[in-house]
């Protein structure tokens, strides 16, 4: 069983930060109302507090991280050029996509649009996070304030669904791939 | 007597809502920088070849870096000048969600497409 270091860089990206990612928006979601709309004191202790803080800037970290390994790290590999006479395209993800009339939309729309819509994820969370490191309990004495972040990160769930969406069906139309093989296991015949 | 109260039980003291205004206003504003610089250099191409700032990222690198020293710069200077200010909270909460809106908006190929 084998992986080539491309292939492992996208798994990293895809699954190892953005899916993460996704799956904690809903615990932020009933956190944030939650602990925002609380009228009863527990459920607002320190403690719970401190819990979504530190909850929040774990999904501040995957968003950023998933951002720059995609626009850094996976992104070249995707739109690297074939040198003139290339014939097989298995190497240059977004010239095979292009290749075809049936694959160049998840280009010319998928990635396209994902490539720029996958920042507002960062830059919505880092909004969130921060607001409610200052504002924290006293979120409830500002409701449109509530609103506001509550929004934005409803909106950095929509941003971070439209480039997980997309980029799981580029990579499963033209996968990322090349660069050193890592060798998982050898496994047996049965 | 035990006169010390329970941290959760404790007053909350209300902040002034400019540091959160602040906030939102620029991370909006940081959006929809980068909406307009994409659709800029989508339509460009001296525009485009002027946004590649680290050539194997290609034009995004400029669109990207260039959206987020908008929204920083933005975000510290309003920090500043609202941090202990009250803010009209209204306006700035519907002029954020529409310029977010616009942001997805005009990052969608199809719309992009119409200019």
């Amino acid at each position: 069983m084998e992986v080539t270091l491309r292939s492992f860089w996208t798994f990293v990206h895809g699954m190892g930060f953005g899916m993460l990612y996704l799956m904690a928006c809903s615990g932020a979601f009933v956190g944030l109302y939650h602990f925002t709309t609380s009228p009863t004191p527990s459920e607002t202790s320190a403690g719970k507090q401190r819990f979504l803080t530190i909850y929040l800037l774990t999904m501040v970290v995957l968003a950023w991280v998933a951002v720059l390994t995609g626009a850094y790290v996976i992104y070249p590999w995707y739109r690297a050029a074939p040198p003139l006479g290339t014939t097989d395209l298995a190497m240059f993800p977004q010239r095979l996509l292009m290749s075809s009339p049936t694959t160049i939309g998840w280009h010319s729309l998928g990635m396209e649009w994902k490539e720029h819509v996958a920042w507002f994820t960062p830059i919505s969370i880092t909004m969130v996070a921060f607001v409610f490191i200052q504002y924290g309990r006293d979120l409830k004495n500002h409701r449109q304030l509530r609103t506001a972040v509550l929004c934005f990160a409803v909106a950095s769930f929509v941003s971070a669904g439209i480039s997980g969406f997309f980029g799981a069906m580029i990579n499963k139309n033209a996968p990322v791939q090349g660069g050193q093989t890592i060798h998982l296991s050898g496994g047996e015949q049965k | 007597m035990n006169t010390s109260k329970n941290p959760s039980m404790t007053e909350v003291v209300t902040r002034t809502n400019g540091s959160g205004g602040a906030a939102i206003l620029s991370a909006a504003v940081g959006s929809f920088a980068l909406a307009i610089l994409a659709l800029v250099g989508d339509k460009s191409a001296a525009v485009k070849s002027s946004l590649v700032f680290y050539k194997p990222t290609g034009p995004l690198s400029g669109v990207t870096d260039i959206a987020l020293l908008i929204w920083l710069a933005l975000w510290i200077v309003l920090e500043m000048r609202w941090c202990k200010k009250g803010v009209a909270l209204g306006p700035i909460c519907i002029a954020s969600f529409v310029l977010l809106g616009l942001s997805f908006l005009l990052t969608f190929p199809p719309i992009v497409d119409i200019f």
